[in-house]
């Protein structure tokens, strides 16, 4: 129940409405119990899951998928072999949350179905409904995502705290 | 590899989803490519703080009790409920009968098909016998050559016969396996027909009484004797085959005699 409440958690910004996905979509799993062909019941409950919360983002015009036009950025901007990205081992987890809540929700789902949830890739593109080679593509440009979002927010939050380079010699002993 | 397949297929390596191949060719670039290794680390560092378990939502205490009860409440039989439930137990119920229906004739024909099964292989393996040229593993025309040849091979002791004067010609014998056991073949010869007859120790209800069957073209007699299981193959005619077959009860009834 964990994994499924983090999820729509993730999915739905909300925590109210966190609860009441969770809720549905048990009494769904409930009631359809003869559409599950075996395997994984985490997994089938996660698809569950997923697929309320898309059905309850498509309700409250909260569904916004990527920008096709930003598409073309994922493959520009940031690499990760900046260096900048070292500065991650010290970031705040608060910080985290923020950028990740940030990134387009079809991005956001992959992350963390992978990274909280330790799933596979086959997993995912069953709970998801896409390829696999769809899944590691979508893990890639989130994650490229996610470093650009972080770089720049840490980026800001340092140009108040501190100025130029002295911000990466200050993060890096404080840990 | 190249640095712009590992930037392809780095976050597959890292996440483990690779085959062998494929994640050594990225260690192998890995060692030489700075910039690479580079990137493989921000991408680890990235996703340690995701994996940070401050980042997961925890659910609330009271959830776990709503989904009890709202279960509960969904399993309740209502009047409505009521109705659908004991169609579902009809459902159920002629299920059941479906199944023991199924079951029962299963056993019926399965019992059947057991023995086809056997004949199959028996059809098989003298076919095999005679296309790869591998009639026999003691090629002899001795009976007191062949008997002992099987000692030690099986569990049991296969009776042989010598029927050459009454032209059907002993040629030897060779271990074989049918139904899950090693059994003795015995290979005759009456003109240019090669027969096989396998023996092994009977575990069905005895019945001197021989069947007689044709598959794929081929003649097969069996009959269980003295508690060991008979089958004989051969493309000879069935009139010949059933006369050897009487021979073979009559030797041992002789020497039972």
């Amino acid at each position: 129940m964990t994994a499924a409440y983090n999820l729509a958690r993730w999915l739905v910004h909300n925590e109210a409405d966190a609860e009441d996905i969770v809720q549905e979509a048990y009494l769904r799993a409930f009631k359809f119990f003869s559409g599950y062909y075996g395997g994984d019941t985490r997994a089938w409950l996660l698809t569950i899951v997923r697929n309320t919360s898309y059905t309850w983002l498509q309700k409250n015009r909260a569904l916004r998928l990527a920008d096709p036009i930003e598409d073309k950025l994922d493959e520009v901007g940031l690499d990760f072999a900046d260096p900048e990205i070292l500065l991650l081992q010290s970031v705040d987890s608060q910080i985290v949350r923020h950028a990740l809540q940030e990134l387009p929700v079809e991005f956001r789902e992959v992350v963390v179905l992978r990274e909280m949830e330790g799933l596979s890739y086959r997993e995912i593109a069953n709970i998801v409904d896409i390829p696999i080679g769809t899944v590691m593509s979508r893990l890639k440009r989130g994650r490229k995502r996610l470093h650009a979002l972080l770089a720049n927010r840490m980026g800001k939050e340092a140009s108040i705290e501190l100025p130029g380079n002295t911000r990466i010699d200050s993060r890096l002993s404080r840990r | 590899m190249s640095c712009q397949e590992t930037r392809e297929l780095i976050h597959g390596y890292l996440d483990g989803e690779l085959d062998l191949v494929k994640s050594m060719e990225i260690e192998e670039h890995l060692k030489d490519c700075h910039v690479c290794t580079q990137t493989s680390k921000g991408i680890r560092s990235l996703r340690s703080a995701i994996g940070d378990t401050a980042l997961r939502f925890e659910p609330p205490a009271n959830l776990e009790r709503r989904l009890r009860s709202a279960l509960h409440r969904e399993s309740e039989p209502g009047p409505k409920r009521m109705i659908l439930r004991w169609r579902w137990i009809a459902a159920g119920m002629s299920l059941v009968a479906a199944v023991f229906v199924i079951w029962a004739v299963a056993g019926i024909f399965g019992r059947q098909s057991t023995g086809d099964l056997v004949a199959q292989e028996i059809v098989s393996s003298h076919v095999r016998s005679l296309m790869a040229d591998h009639l026999t593993d003691v090629p002899s025309s001795d009976q007191h050559t062949v008997k002992p040849w099987f000692n030690g091979k099986l569990d049991f002791s296969p009776p042989v016969k010598d029927l050459s004067q009454q032209g059907f010609s002993l040629n030897g014998g060779r271990l074989d396996y049918i139904g899950n056991r090693p059994v003795a073949a015995l290979v005759y010869q009456r003109r240019q027909h090669s027969i096989n007859l396998f023996v092994w120790p009977s575990t069905e209800v005895p019945s001197v009484n021989e069947k007689a069957s044709v598959h794929q073209g081929y003649n097969l007699i069996r009959w269980t004797n003295a508690g060991m299981t008979y089958w004989v193959v051969s493309d000879l005619n069935l009139a010949e085959l059933q006369q050897f077959v009487q021979l073979l009860q009559e030797q041992s009834q002789a020497r039972l005699s």
